[in-house]
């Protein structure tokens, strides 16, 4: 994802002089051809978050469209307040970029483990959240949020996610993308847990359970209507994301199921536990701590599916 | 070099008219702050009266100089300069000010008020957003520039040191921080609270070209905004010595005023003070 980033924002840049790519001391590998094609708008503010976000909202706020971008946490949290006031107060064409979402990064500890972003930059007015779910989706939505102007964060993974869609996929801002049809139960993901969430559904097939799979690449604005037609046509909803519990997809989701007059359908969240990790390992084996792998999702989904039997 | 309109006289009158409109606006919108404004005043006084070029009846323009008022909870002054700028009248100020339903807010806001850039209001936050304004410029071969002004009491907060840091880095001789140095902050006085001195010293540490000066003597203000940049590739600091609550007797290098609105008899005092009869 984040190769499909570098390079669609590359390819934007040389056909927009208004992009500029701030980047807070990070990037080795990622950003030097930018940093060479583009010198007048490329800006390497160092270890200073707070300041790479208000120079960028100053930037942005001389027409410039403006990508601040480092790893983790370092983008948000170091600075929110800077995105809150200085970005989003301003409508500020500010895109916050932040690389190794969920445990991407999971070797090196809850320092680097991106884990409430989403439940955080959700909250923040005029903010536009995306988490693509693969390099086409991460690809489209790098183009998508120059297009759309205001304050966006662009969540991605790292690199060497499986690609799912095909090229020509139809990607929206706000629009969850249906990656394969099912009445029996709707699994929505979100990021990178998209390849591991079309697994299970193939898994899910081969036992009779036709699942669909939404990829919910924006959080904010959610896709309402496809959580309402999901509840409307499949019994059960499941929300899969590699985020805390508290906040996220599966927050947002459950917060339209309870608010909306569907029929009442069975649902879950898979996420992580309010916990920090302190055990620390690959994302491969992160995720299985927390059940966020094929088996144990398919683990997760036999009470759901169990209930959806005994309510059926 | 450019020259500063209007005379020492002309400025200092205006001066009194934005401290006039600051003790008719706190007294009304029984608001704090008081003091932080009038420190300011003088400051305010000559970037206004004859340094920013800036055009009221197009707010927006685009070539136009930035100022950003970072010690945002003294926006009374800055709305009484804008309102003595022509952006828009006093009485509409005073209506509006901090009242219910209007967007004229305590801290300083750009949502519908003409001639207001950047909302401010935490501290720590505006140079920040002054270095990139003054980067766009600088990168885009314009002439403008960007002024900012701080409190002391702000130089408090890490992120301004963040961008002390940067703007000399980048050779931001476009951008020019003045600090409002009355040595009161909200608690008490800057040395007692968390000493800033050496002060200017820490500034030239961090490669910035600094003047210090009387922050109430119009003809230092003006000569030394004259002068920018004091050093060609060098982003220029201004430490302005000045008194909090300044032109109001009983209101000056008072803690209290940092919190205080003037009652009626304290308004009528303040202004007979300042030779304005209701």
């Amino acid at each position: 994802m984040r190769t499909a980033f570098i390079q669609t924002l590359y390819e934007m840049a040389e056909r927009d002089d208004r992009i500029w790519l701030v980047v807070g001391d990070l990037g080795y590998s990622v950003v030097e051809q930018y940093a060479e094609r583009f010198p007048a708008r490329y800006l390497n503010v160092g270890v200073a978050e707070q300041n790479m976000t208000g120079v960028a909202a100053g930037l942005a706020l001389c027409n410039k469209v403006v990508f601040t971008y480092s790893i983790a946490n370092f983008p948000t949290f170091r600075c929110l307040e800077q995105i809150r006031n200085d970005v989003c107060y301003h409508n500020a064409n500010v895109k916050i970029v932040s690389v190794g979402g969920g445990f991407a990064y999971g070797a090196l500890g809850m320092s680097h483990h991106g884990t409430e972003d989403i439940a955080v930059l959700r909250a923040l007015p005029n903010m536009v959240v995306v988490a693509p779910g693969d390099p086409v989706e991460a690809e489209n939505a790098t183009r998508a949020i120059v297009e759309q102007t205001g304050p966006c964060y662009l969540r991605l993974g790292k690199a060497g996610e499986a690609r799912i869609h095909a090229r020509d996929v139809k990607f929206q801002l706000g629009r969850a993308i249906t990656v394969c049809e099912g009445s029996d139960i709707t699994l929505i993901s979100t990021g990178g847990m998209l390849a591991t969430t079309v697994r299970v559904a193939e898994r899910l097939s081969k036992e009779g359970v036709a699942a669909r799979v939404l990829s919910m690449h924006t959080l904010k604005p959610l896709d309402e209507e496809a959580i309402r037609i999901a509840a409307r046509e499949t019994p059960a909803i499941v929300t899969i994301e590699e985020h805390g519990i508290n906040g996220g997809l599966g927050s947002a989701v459950a917060e339209t199921l309870a608010e909306g007059n569907g029929p009442r359908v069975v649902f879950k969240r898979l996420g992580i536990p309010s916990v920090y990790a302190s055990q620390i390992g690959g994302q491969d084996y992160l995720r299985s701590i927390y059940s966020l792998t094929v088996d144990g999702i398919l683990t997760s989904l036999e009470s759901v599916l169990e209930t959806v039997q005994l309510s059926g | 070099m450019q020259k500063v309109k209007g005379s020492p006289l002309e400025l200092q009158e205006r001066a009194r008219r934005i401290r006039t409109h600051v003790l008719r606006m706190t007294h009304r919108a029984r608001t704090s702050h008081v003091g932080s404004s009038l420190s300011m005043a003088d400051i305010l006084a000559v970037l206004y009266g004859g340094v920013l070029r800036i055009d009221p009846n197009q707010p927006d323009w685009p070539d136009r100089d930035r100022f950003v008022l970072s010690k945002g909870h003294a926006c009374a002054g800055a709305y009484a300069a804008l309102a003595e700028a022509g952006f828009f009248t006093s009485d509409w100020l005073l209506d509006h000010f901090c009242q219910d339903g209007s967007y004229v807010a305590g801290h300083i806001t750009h949502t519908g008020v003409p001639g207001v850039d950047v909302s401010t209001g935490s501290l720590g936050h505006g140079l920040s957003i002054a270095a990139g304004m003054a980067l766009a410029g600088k990168r885009d071969g314009k002439n403008s520039r960007v002024y900012v002004l701080l409190s002391d009491g702000e130089c408090d907060e890490g992120s301004t040191w963040e961008a002390a840091l940067f703007a000399p880095h980048h050779k931001l001789d476009n951008l020019v921080a003045i600090v409002d140095y009355n040595k009161i902050q909200s608690l008490g006085r800057v040395e007692e609270v968390l000493e800033l001195e050496p002060f200017s010293a820490k500034w030239k540490a961090f490669r910035w070209s600094v003047r210090e000066i009387d922050g109430h003597d119009f003809a230092q203000i003006s000569e030394t905004l004259e002068r920018i940049p004091f050093e060609a590739g060098t982003p220029s600091c201004i430490i302005a010595h000045t008194v909090k609550g300044k032109g109001v007797s009983f209101m000056e290098d008072q803690l209290a005023w940092h919190y205080r609105s003037p009652n009626a008899e304290e308004l009528e005092k303040a202004l007979s003070e300042m030779g304005v009869k209701e």
